[in-house]
């Protein structure tokens, strides 16, 4: 298996970070999430309650885009905002800008009055980062991405939940990139790197941060390859067409 | 006795509207979107509108035209082409006079308090985030009780209008959605003082639930004021069964909407007449596309 691509590896990163939930409702936005919620569910935790994206869960898990066999239940939209109070949910979102202190833009660049780049808006990124757990997916890591401070924070980091009185249910779990994996664990609640991918130094995710990044102590670790039977069901299961080289190319 | 008739035309729904009024617009980003009402809205004098959406076109459209004072929402989003380029263009030109960007759970709250006619409903959603920074106005609340967290204070999104696409209703206002999701259409019914239904047909009362279990009637007449027959009103957004979203169309759109010069003969070739020259110009449009 000397032919791992790099997507292959972002998408069992991905599954990783669902792998200990137990039976919560995984909700991945993007290719690359909802390719890794349906790995991790075949897989590490088959007790994962997963979505069409529209209104339905699912009790198969079909290719990405697929459409299921089985049905399991009803998850309209407004019924997700339930969820996300009940806090039985882990969201993976996208980010245009993630800080040092892992607080994430989605809004819009710039000032907010009057912006360069008007944005999605916030979508459900405030009310996601302080009821349930919450992860980010960055297909393409750059220092205009991870900056020092978002222009607008819409998913909120630990150190502005607590300032605010809302760090009970904040929980931002992982940060998966197309160069590694990372934690909002380092000191003062910031950004740290957890493991680089394979073939990546950390000087070069540093290089592509425009921060300092938190390190683990020792030596950091290398983001594993997923397994054979993993690899099987990435390519031919769950994305045989291959979209996930639209995001991360091969 | 039969309860009344509430069956109007697309114009005389554009008739109770009036400058200034807080019109809340049913559906989600490019899904089941009261359209042909929208599109109604653009060709009359109306301006100065705050409108309350789950953003698609119709923000774009109505932003474009000039008819917004003051714009409500979480997101705007044509899904398949993700960011609506007039609602782009608008922000960073800055011509949108006044801007509530909330999340989205706070939106569905304060929809819910209004038709609850509560002043507000506490939520976690917003508490650190920099919506409280935008919306100043926005007031926290701590609880009673001896926990005694703090909330945002969710105030009530309280509607003059509500516009709203069904599948079916009956000339009384009782109205069913036949694809995957409600979205919010009944909570923004009961949170407009008036409310108008726009559906791809009008049906008997005992024909809403001949095919479809009764759970799907999602709009009660007491909750409408009016009901209006638009067959394909919700395009080129997905009325699920009934049609999907024009992908093509959207496209077009989307790309005439990039550039000044082919935005004006987009507007030109569908939007210079009434509902049925739209119609019309799309069928010639969808046979264009398969010629």
């Amino acid at each position: 298996m000397n032919d791992i691509t790099r997507a292959d590896v972002c998408a069992a990163a991905v599954a990783d970070a669902f792998k200990d939930d137990g039976e919560i409702f995984g909700s991945p936005m993007g290719i690359m999430p909802m390719l890794g919620v349906r790995l991790c569910k075949l897989t590490s935790n088959p007790d994962l309650v997963i979505s069409d994206g529209e209104a339905l869960f699912l009790g198969d898990v079909p290719p990405i885009f697929g459409k299921p066999d089985v049905v399991e239940g009803w998850i309209p939209f407004r019924r997700v905002f339930d969820v996300v109070a009940y806090g039985k949910r882990h969201v993976m979102m996208g980010a245009t800008q993630i800080d040092r202190h892992g607080n994430q833009n989605i809004s819009a660049i710039g000032d907010f009055a009057k912006p360069t780049r008007q944005l999605l808006g916030s979508r459900g990124a405030p009310g996601n980062t302080v009821n349930n757990r919450t992860s980010y997916w960055v297909p393409r890591h750059s220092p205009r991405v991870f900056v020092e401070q978002v222009d607008v924070v819409s998913g909120v980091g630990p150190k502005r939940a607590r300032e605010a009185g809302a760090e009970k249910y904040n929980d931002i779990h992982r940060i998966v990139s197309n160069l590694g994996v990372f934690d909002i664990k380092g000191a003062d609640d910031t950004v740290r790197l957890v493991s680089v991918h394979p073939g990546v130094t950390v000087e070069e995710v540093q290089a592509a941060t425009g921060f300092e990044l938190a390190l683990p102590d020792g030596e950091v670790p290398t983001t594993r390859e997923p397994s054979a039977e993993e690899l099987t069901i990435i390519r031919e299961v769950l994305d045989p067409k291959g979209l996930r080289f639209k995001e991360v190319p091969a | 006795m039969n309860p009344r008739n509430k069956v109007m035309s697309i114009d005389d729904v554009v008739g109770r509207l009036e400058s200034g009024m807080t019109i809340g617009i049913g559906g989600w980003g490019p899904r089941r979107k009261p359209m042909a009402l929208v599109r109604a809205i653009l060709r009359s004098d109306l301006t100065d509108l705050t409108i309350v959406s789950w953003g698609g076109a119709d923000v774009g459209l109505l932003v474009e035209a000039g008819k917004v004072r003051k714009l409500v929402y979480a997101f705007v989003s044509l899904d398949s082409v993700p960011l609506e380029p007039l609602f782009v263009r608008a922000r960073q030109d800055g011509t949108i006079p006044e801007i509530d960007e909330w999340d989205e759970g706070m939106f569905f709250t304060g929809l819910k308090a209004a038709s609850e006619r509560l002043p507000f409903l506490p939520v976690r959603a917003g508490l650190g985030s920099d919506v409280m920074v935008n919306n100043p106005d926005l007031k926290t609340v701590q609880s009673p009780y001896d926990d005694g967290e703090t909330f945002v204070a969710v105030p009530a999104l309280r509607l003059d209008v509500a516009l709203v696409h069904m599948n079916r209703a009956d000339a009384h206002g009782n109205a069913t959605y036949l694809g995957p999701d409600p979205y919010f259409d009944d909570l923004f019914c009961m949170a407009a003082d008036q409310a108008f239904v726009s559906c791809e047909q009008v049906v008997e009362t005992v024909e809403l639930t001949a095919d479809t279990p009764v759970q799907r009637v999602l709009l009660n007449r007491m909750m409408v004021s009016g009901v209006v027959e638009t067959p394909n009103g919700a395009h080129f957004t997905t009325c699920t069964p009934d049609y999907e979203r024009d992908e093509a169309f959207q496209r077009h759109y989307a790309a005439a909407a990039a550039d000044p010069e082919q935005w004006a003969a987009f507007k030109e070739r569908f939007l210079s007449g009434d509902e049925e020259a739209y119609q019309a110009a799309v069928a010639d449009f969808a046979k264009e596309a398969t010629r």
